[in-house]
């Protein structure tokens, strides 16, 4: 499996990742991804200027590339790729994406979703979202993205 | 003597002040709880940070661990909330 993991501050461009994933593989029957942004409502339905994103660096990389080797364990997947943006994003921005890529959709789409519900809930990232005001707050991952790791058990 | 790399994020590095810390300890073996104790001996936002045993996750050399891993001379040890990246 080709595993392709970034974080960063800048934009990427979705179609340009899904691009490289086929020219690479032929045998590719299925790419499936998805892509979180920034909301503008906030924890309290406040209105949001941007989000602060702030990570460990050399664990976030390590945990995102352990999840990745599962999902390669648990479906056959040909690649994946994983960005996660830190950084100040503003409302509308992309946040993070994550790309599977298979010979046929069952993996691609159950791989996609395992990888986003650990990254949600396993990987040392936080954000502080700060309002039109400019007061902030952290915020902390709520009980239903726990909930939804049940799955995968 | 044991030698620790200690790093703080997110919401503990706004009330601490500081993003790192290295500390030498005159001992031989410690575990996370001691160190933990230690940290919050130092009182003001130390205390307030350190005490929150269950919205403090600990990290020892980029893995998560509970409060009697042992550390050892040279360690990373992370101290960070719950998380909210994705």
């Amino acid at each position: 499996m080709l595993l392709d993991v970034r974080i960063q501050e800048e934009d990427f461009s979705l179609q340009d990742e899904i691009e490289k994933l086929t020219q690479n593989n032929k045998n590719c029957g299925a790419i499936v991804s998805f892509l979180g942004l920034v909301r503008e409502e906030g924890i309290d339905g406040e209105v949001l200027s941007h989000l602060e994103l702030e990570h460990y660096p050399g664990m976030s990389e390590k945990k995102i590339r352990d999840h990745a080797q599962n999902a390669n364990e648990r479906w056959p997947l040909l690649a994946l790729t994983i960005i996660h943006r830190v950084g100040s994003l503003k409302v509308g921005e992309q946040i993070v994406s994550v790309i599977a890529a298979a010979e046929h959709r069952g993996s691609a789409f159950e791989a996609a979703e395992f990888l986003m519900d650990y990254l949600k809930t396993d990987a040392p990232f936080w954000k502080k979202q700060v309002t039109a005001s400019q007061s902030s707050a952290w915020i902390e991952t709520g009980e239903d993205n726990l909930k939804r790791l049940t799955k995968w058990k | 003597m044991i030698k620790l790399e200690l790093k703080f994020f997110a919401r503990f590095r706004e009330l601490l002040g500081k993003s790192s810390e290295t500390i030498e300890l005159e001992t031989k073996a410690l575990d996370v709880s001691q160190l933990l104790g230690l940290l919050t001996s130092r009182g003001g936002a130390w205390a307030e940070v350190f005490k929150q045993n269950n919205k403090l996750l600990v990290a020892v050399n980029h893995d998560l661990v509970k409060l009697d891993a042992s550390l050892s001379d040279g360690d990373e040890v992370a101290f960070f909330p719950p998380v909210s990246g994705g």
